[in-house]
């Protein structure tokens, strides 16, 4: 896999005249204030996880009412032994025990026709073992797609910094690949399927290819499938590999992120505490689904998106700008824990200063330079404006353009094209044409700029800077003291007040018990795929 | 000059669109057509300008957006003329407050903090509305009602079910209900609200139902009875609009029930 940011970035941190000590000291912070959380992380497990282990051994498919077996699987297993032990020890126990595929047990547990116990002694050593080789089908299908990937890139190469990322949002999947490939065509080297409103709180995955959606399409394994397979086709037709990008947060993180590996997805958005603060998903269940999925993500070669953009839409983009470097920071934190890599954090952040702020271009150029000098590795994922686009089209052009050069003086690795017509309607065949135009003028006329570009070390971008990495540090350094789930609880992030004992999908968060097992959870320990 | 001044002034009820000369009627214009570009599809932009009473016109840009579509942008001189004596819009029949207005109204009348509950209904996770309108960051440079200190705002954000709005407003005993809805895919708004009234009206009875206002960028203010809500807010309300509309409407009310 190609690292995609230019090394030529790597000294905005001398630009800016940032001390090396205080960004040690910033990431320091951040991994103490991370600690505690993966420890609790470690100690528990959650429904969509077990379910995600049952999607990695090949569980598919759902019933008549369209509940995913998955889910029915784990209920029935939850309701009988409890899940404290983990779903695979009862679930192969009782495919041993019948003879019986996954898919029967799954049907036979539904109709009630099954008992489930926890193994112990040699069954359980049994069980496990036959786990092991069930979900290692999975694990071995994530790492060949990530193999292929790699090849077709190796063919066609990687596109030059920033990777252009275009959304489709149609609800239909059949109205979707037309549009995706047509922007694939017109210069997009992302595509995001933007998710149907509402599935990030829906405690299962939707089954098979779908056509209705609210503002968005669903997520479901056979979705992935077919937009893949389409964009494999226009990668050829344009020898260049357009990469597919979906969704992870919500309740169902770990099986998202588990389909996405399986169906050869490139980047998911996966942020730490996205669903805490703007879905309202209970803090403990995100952080248990966050590493699973992390996991799984370092493991299929996945770029992650973080989602620091989301801040500044509800809190001001100067007065919280700090807060979204405290999270980049704890973004990585988690993400190096997981066992991602540099080149796959896309670690967000946003153009959504309110542009009638006096210089508010010069505080966007130092609060991109400063996460592009902190984080030099990463290919940053740039959001365009939004909260502050109104309807004037003409003013909102401008702005967008603004934006796409702020992108090209600081090196940003994935731009989310800004489209004038935010916040008007979902982009038309024309704003999307428009705006790849404004796109390509800036980096055409400017996009070398950056050679040229150096903000004086005193002057007003290194100082604003310096600024907001001196109160990030000591925003970390009070999360440190009170603990991040009470900094969470206390409405430090995106002005939302989130405890750590309320929001949605606790009831599916289970204390491991010490007898516990979960194969996939193993194998992705452990880095093997047997 | 005075003379077509004055005569511009008398006309007042009749209006065109204003290039650079009163009268011109000028207008612009894009939209995308699904044909290659040619000189067929230019015409084919022409026609279409003609059509919607723009005459003479002119392609003054076109642009080929892949192997199907052309996008055009045309100017022209409009040929309608709009009767300032037809337009209706729902007008603000109340007066602007200040928060400090807003808060000792309610002390002296209510004697009690007047509760405010808000969400986003349905799938709708935009809370950029009800926020703008709640938080004490507020919009457009107004602090939003957290702001207010008689008001006591209860903010249930995002993706919120009917059911446990209604249930909210009860437990809270809220005396105005203010929803937001950004999404309009479908309809979505328009079916969320309606939804979202009837279940009030099933859960209260008349004397005792919070006043009900809904608000987003694609409402029609006039749709108020068609879905069953007091008051619709569009594009660009203001917190301040809205705290005085319920100073005015609740309040008022009261002082009329009061009555013997």
């Amino acid at each position: 896999m190609t690292k995609s940011t230019p090394a030529k970035y790597a000294d905005a941190r001398r630009t800016l005249d940032l001390d090396p000590a205080t960004i040690r000291k910033a990431r320091s912070l951040a991994r103490k204030a991370g600690a505690p959380v993966v420890s609790l992380a470690k100690r528990h497990t959650t429904v969509s996880v077990e379910r995600a282990t049952l999607r990695l051994a090949g569980l598919e498919g759902a019933d008549v009412e369209g509940i995913p077996w998955v889910n029915r699987l784990v209920d029935v297993v939850r309701e009988q032994v409890g899940l404290e032990h983990g779903v695979a020890l009862p679930v192969w126990d009782a495919m041993l025990r019948t003879n019986d595929d996954l898919i029967t047990v799954a049907q036979k547990a539904a109709a009630g026709s099954l008992t489930f116990r926890i193994p112990e002694g040699h069954e359980a050593s049994r069980a496990g073992k036959v786990s092991r080789a069930g979900v290692s089908a999975g694990m071995r299908r994530i790492d060949a797609n990530r193999k292929q990937r790699d090849k077709l890139i190796g063919k066609y190469g990687n596109p030059p910094a920033p990777w252009i990322y275009l959304i489709v949002a149609t609800g239909d999947i059949y109205e979707d690949i037309p549009q995706a490939q047509a922007a694939a065509r017109e210069g997009a080297d992302v595509i995001a399927v933007i998710r149907s409103t509402g599935q990030s709180l829906l405690d299962y995955v939707p089954e098979g290819a779908t056509r209705e959606g609210y503002a968005g399409t669903y997520a479901t394994q056979e979705n992935f499938r077919l937009m893949r397979a389409a964009l494999d086709e226009t990668s050829a037709e344009l020898g260049r590999y357009v990469r597919l990008t979906n969704y992870a947060s919500g309740l169902c993180m770990p099986e998202i992120a588990s389909l996405a590996g399986l169906e050869r997805l490139d980047m998911m958005l996966n942020d730490s505490m996205y669903g805490i603060l703007f879905r309202d998903i209970n803090p403990i269940r995100t952080f248990v689904d966050q590493r699973f999925s992390r996991q799984i993500h370092a493991r299929a070669g996945i770029i992650i998106n973080t989602g620091e953009d989301n801040y500044l839409t509800t809190a001001d983009a100067v007065e919280a700008a700090h807060t979204v470097t405290v999270s980049q920071l704890l973004n990585e934190y988690f993400a190096k824990e997981a066992g991602l890599e540099d080149w796959q954090l896309g670690l967000g952040h946003a153009f959504e200063i309110q542009p009638d702020v006096p210089d508010s271009f010069r505080l966007e150029l130092a609060h991109a330079m400063l996460a592009r000098a902190l984080f030099p590795e990463a290919p940053l994922k740039w959001m365009p404006p939004t909260k502050h686009m109104t309807g004037d089209i003409f003013k909102g052009f401008l702005h967008d353009g603004f934006f796409n050069l702020a992108g090209a003086l600081t090196g940003q690795g994935i731009l989310l094209v800004g489209m004038m017509t935010e916040a008007v309607v979902t982009p038309w065949l024309s704003d999307r044409d428009l705006a790849l135009q404004n796109v390509r003028y800036v980096f055409n006329t400017a996009g070398n700029l950056h050679e040229d570009f150096r903000p004086a070390p005193d002057g007003f971008i290194a100082r604003r800077a310096r600024q907001v990495l001196g109160e990030a540090v000591d925003l970390l350094e009070r999360v440190v003291d009170d603990s991040l789930l009470e900094a969470i609880g206390d409405g430090t992030f995106g002005l939302m007040k989130r405890p750590a004992h309320a929001g949605r999908g606790l009831d599916g968060v289970i204390k491991k018990a010490s007898g516990y097992l979960n194969p996939a959870a193993d194998l992705l320990d452990e880095g093997v795929a047997r | 000059m005075s003379a077509s001044t004055s005569s511009a002034k008398a006309a007042k009820t009749i209006v065109r669109p204003y290039g650079d000369t009163t009268g011109d009627g000028m207008v612009q214009m894009s939209f995308t057509l699904p044909l290659p570009h040619d000189k067929k599809a230019e015409g084919a932009a022409l026609q279409l300008a003609k059509k919607m009473g723009i005459d003479p016109a002119m392609v003054v840009h076109a642009k080929a957006m892949g192997p199907d579509f052309t996008f055009f942008v045309v100017y022209g001189s409009v040929q309608h003329l709009v009767d300032l004596r037809d337009v209706h819009v729902v007008e603000r029949d109340y007066p602007l407050l200040s928060p400090k207005e807003v808060n000792s109204a309610v002390k002296k009348v209510l004697r009690r903090p007047l509760v405010v509950v808000g969400a986003c209904i349905g799938t709708d996770a935009h809370t950029v509305g009800i926020d703008a309108i709640l938080n004490i960051k507020g919009f457009a440079g107004e602090k939003g009602l957290e702001y207010y200190s008689e008001l006591t705002v209860v903010n249930l954000g995002a993706q919120v079910s009917v059911p446990d709005l209604v249930e909210q407003a009860r437990v809270h005993k809220a005396d105005a209900v203010l929803v937001s809805q950004v999404v309009t895919q479908r309809d979505a708004h328009l079916h969320n609200t309606r939804e979202m009234s009837a279940a009030f009206r099933e859960a209260f009875p008349a004397d005792k139902r919070p006043l009900l206002v809904i608000g987003g960028p694609r409402f029609d203010e006039s749709m108020t009875v068609e879905l069953g809500v007091d008051r619709i807010f569009g594009k660009g309300t203001t917190p301040g609009e809205v705290a005085s509309y319920l100073v005015h409407s609740l309040l008022g009310e009261r002082k009329k029930a009061n009555r013997p």
